[in-house]
């Protein structure tokens, strides 16, 4: 995966928020955002209704009246359909207090910490083979519900400012979000009007805890600042290359080094549909320790072009608690398997399992034979 | 030593100036209004501290109204060791502008005052000149009922016959000898009687009467002053109101500029002879006799989302920019303007997309203009600081003999920074509130470059001080 097509300009810093607009030279025009998220802004539909064959795309947890009685409904990861086809898509009730008067025109998203648990779901079943090991919850339930910790952008330190002040740029369709120059959330879309619908609600979406505490401990985060060397100018032509070679520079820069950590061959990639031109994706990383890792949805086009994606940054904690489940179930959720791969005992695998709160899901007497051999 | 306080005292004031020019102390784009507010009481608290004398002194210059109550009412409150003579200078400069300010202003400030609980003598002579020099007491106590009454009791006025007990006992007489004291009294049983009173207080009765506001707005139309009428052309004609209907080009250019872009653009598109004559027009009349004798001008004018301004100052950036575009091109004959956004239609225009001053200032200095005026909030994003450095190469390797005179004026206080957001220190930057203020403004400009000594703004200031002061506005 990577960003071909799309051209970082240059970013706007807001305290320890940098934002990094993508510009796509040419909006891909078949695939767009489903006409339900449209009716609800003061949009419209009226910019849809070119008369061309389009295929729609949802983003996960957003929420729209997907359903034939027109209620809300949160769609159920991230999904690309034909128009005027049934969306997966759970009916929701919200609270009376939740629908607030400023809502009303505004793209919604679902409230995270529900989304959050659907997500991780999606990534993480639960045990394939029933073992004896497993409690009878984990082989019903499977991971779910899972609880990770995560903050809306709203409680991430100046997100709310550095979107609000954002000047978007005339062709953007996605933009990199970092956190003390971390990079936070990787969110592209197909067309530049989506991207002007979605805009805020970056603002909805969910942040490790890794990016909260960067965002508030990281401080003001520098700006790449224009520099040009007078010495050479000896005309205006000289001065506007020495700006345009500056624009180069920034491109090249970023690219290689901001948004190095970006989804690359060692991740896997779980193609979940595919419609017309399109492939939806769902991607998770090697689970290396130590290393830079995002989860995500991506929607990409025969030719290779990327259409949408949107990433969330795991934590150390997290990457380790995938590490294990990922190892789990290369081994057919057998422990014994998984302990030989570890290079550990039976013992010292269920005690690692129940450290990284996935206690519940291993049968009782195990956890307690474990922790007696363990002498804790 | 002594000339390096010097300097330092006079980039200060001009900091300040700046400020005082900029903030009202209300939301801007990047800050809100306790930041903004919290910013100038500093700067206030500072200048006064430090440079009395000179704080007084910008009462002469074009600061806005809100920092001119702030300067007067601090001035007021602390009057403790100052000598004789500054005593004097400060009395005439603070009673020349509240002439010069709005009464609904002056009679706030003097709210202040009250609450603040600053009573003393020198505070009390000038409210007592200033209410003594009011064209109409009688007017005045029936507009700002509430004001007059503040003002008469805090400064120990003697308010005796008919005045008196119209704020005071206004039970105590069937009739009064003033028309409009009587109109007032008439006014809350006979419609009739409203229609003569000022707007503001006539809206209130009209509500009481409940008259159609089709009606009450035909009728009280020609009772309006300039700018109420401009404030309710809109709502106005949703109430098919008729007679508010006004003659735009009459209004002052920065708020018609303003009330352009407040329409909606199918409005805009709708009426653009008319408006396009109305801006012409107040530009030309901004400009006065200085109307077209600039020399070959360029103007790189900011159109960016950040224009937007706030809630409270809607799209205020950019109307400054709008005016700014007209009045440049009433001065000189041989105007280009290029937005930031590119665009051309400065009648459609609405706030949108990123920053790219440095590549519009390239293109704006290509058939090398006499002038380059700028005027932008100084957030050169795409990409950032390019702006200050494409003038400092421009300055250093192409144009060291200054054939382009640059400014850059700036219609946004930043709050963090203690003045407004500068693009280069090649380049002077000064703060705008009105675009009818530019052509001051670029003149002045030389001081804020620090290359013009502290002797020289002296000089400067005393001039404004001495001009201000024998003005007979």
């Amino acid at each position: 995966m990577n960003l071909d097509g799309l051209t970082p300009a240059p970013s706007q810093v807001w305290g320890a928020i940098r934002l990094v607009p993508l510009l796509r030279a040419q909006p891909l025009t078949d695939l767009r955002l489903h006409r339900e998220v449209y009716e609800q802004t003061p949009y419209g539909v009226v910019r849809l209704n070119d008369g061309t064959a389009y295929t729609s795309y949802i983003p996960h947890g957003l929420v729209a009246s997907f359903t034939r009685d027109g209620g809300p409904a949160v769609a159920y990861g991230t999904q690309i359909v034909e128009p005027d086809r049934p969306v997966r898509c759970c009916p929701v009730r919200f609270h009376r207090r939740m629908v607030r008067r400023g809502d009303r025109g505004r793209v919604r998203f679902f409230p995270l910490h529900l989304a959050m648990e659907g997500y991780l779901a999606l990534h993480f079943g639960g045990p394939s083979v029933i073992w004896e090991e497993w409690s009878q919850r984990a082989v019903r339930q499977g991971l779910s519900p899972r609880t990770e910790q995560a903050y809306t952008g709203g409680e991430v330190e100046g997100l709310r400012d550095a979107l609000r002040i954002f000047e978007i740029h005339p062709g953007q369709c996605g933009v990199l979000v970092y956190a003390a120059d971390a990079l936070a959330a990787a969110f592209v879309v197909p067309h530049p009007d989506d991207y002007r619908v979605l805009h805020a609600t970056l603002l909805q979406d969910m942040y490790g805890e890794l990016i909260h505490h960067y965002a508030v401990y990281g401080g003001p985060v520098p700006e790449f600042t224009a520099r040009l060397d007078a010495g050479g100018v000896r005309s205006l032509d000289d001065l506007r290359a020495a700006a345009r070679a500056q624009e180069r520079e920034w491109a090249a820069f970023h690219d290689s080094t901001m948004a190095a950590g970006l989804p690359d061959e060692t991740y896997t990639y779980d193609r979940q549909r595919r419609m017309g031109r399109y492939d939806l994706v769902r991607f998770r990383p090697p689970f290396e320790r130590q290393r830079e890792q995002h989860i995500g949805e991506a929607i990409t086009g025969r030719d290779g072009r990327l259409a949408y994606l949107k990433t969330f940054r795991l934590s150390e904690n997290q990457v380790r608690r995938g590490h294990l489940l990922t190892t789990l179930a290369a081994h057919d959720w057998h422990i014994g398997a998984a302990a030989e791969a570890f290079g550990c005992t039976h013992e010292e695998l269920v005690r690692r399992i129940g450290r990284l709160g996935f206690g519940e899901l291993v049968q009782q007497h195990v956890r307690d034979h474990a922790h007696r051999r363990g002498g804790a | 030593m002594d000339t390096r306080a010097n300097l330092v005292a006079a980039e200060d004031v001009l900091f300040f100036v700046n400020a005082a020019i900029t903030s009202t102390g209300q939301r801007e784009f990047r800050s809100d209004a306790a930041e903004q507010r919290m910013s100038l009481q500093f700067l206030h608290a500072y200048v006064q501290g430090n440079y009395r004398e000179l704080y007084a002194a910008t009462l002469a210059l074009d600061i806005n109204d809100h920092n001119a109550a702030l300067i007067i009412h601090r001035l007021l409150a602390d009057t403790a060791g100052i000598s004789p003579g500054q005593r004097r200078t400060e009395g005439r400069l603070i009673a020349r502008r509240l002439a010069a300010m709005p009464p609904q202003r002056v009679y706030r400030l003097f709210a202040r005052l009250r609450t603040a609980k600053v009573n003393n003598r020198r505070t009390r002579a000038i409210m007592r000149d200033w209410l003594a020099a009011r064209p109409d007491p009688a007017f005045d106590a029936v507009k700002y009922r509430s004001g007059v009454k503040t003002a008469a009791r805090h400064a120990h006025l003697p308010t005796r016959g008919e005045l008196g007990d119209f704020l005071f006992a206004p039970r105590a007489r069937t009739r009064y000898d003033h028309p409009l004291l009587d109109t007032y009294r008439r006014a809350r049983y006979t419609q009739a009687a409203l229609y003569e009173l000022p707007f503001t207080v006539a809206e209130g009765f009209a509500a009481k009467h409940r008259i159609p506001r089709r009606v009450f707005l035909d009728r009280i139309a020609p009772g309006m002053t300039r700018l109420e009428r401009l404030r309710l052309q809109e709502s106005a004609r949703e109430a098919r109101a008729g007679e508010v209907a006004a003659d735009l080009g009459r209004m002052p250019l920065t708020r018609l500029a303003s009330y352009v872009l407040a329409l909606p653009l199918d409005t805009r598109a709708a009426r653009r002879a008319e408006l396009t004559a109305a801006l012409r027009t107040a530009a030309r009349r901004a400009a006065g006799d200085r109307a077209g004798t600039w020399g070959p001008t360029a103007a790189v004018l900011d159109d960016s989302f950040s224009t937007a301004g706030s809630t409270q100052k809607r799209r205020r950036p950019l109307a400054v920019a709008l005016a700014a575009h007209y009045l440049l091109a009433a001065l000189a004959p041989r105007h280009r303007t290029l937005w930031t956004s590119g665009r051309t239609d400065e009648l459609l225009l609405y706030p949108y997309g990123p920053t790219p001053l440095g590549l519009r200032i390239l293109d704006a200095l290509e058939p090398a203009p006499e002038r380059l005026v700028i005027v932008s909030d100084g957030w050169d994003n795409a990409p950032p600081g390019l702006a200050g450095e494409v003038l400092r190469a421009w300055r250093e390797r192409l144009d060291p003999e200054e054939r382009t005179a640059v400014v850059h004026l700036n219609p946004v206080y930043d709050a963090d920074a203690f003045d407004v957001h500068r693009l280069s220190p090649a380049v002077p930057t000064a703060g705008i509130r009105d675009a009818e203020d530019l052509p001051a403004l670029v003149e002045l400009a030389a001081f804020a470059t620090g290359r013009t000594g502290p002797a020289e703004l002296r000089a400067h200031l005393d001039r404004r001080v001495a001009r201000f002061l024998e003005d007979p506005r």
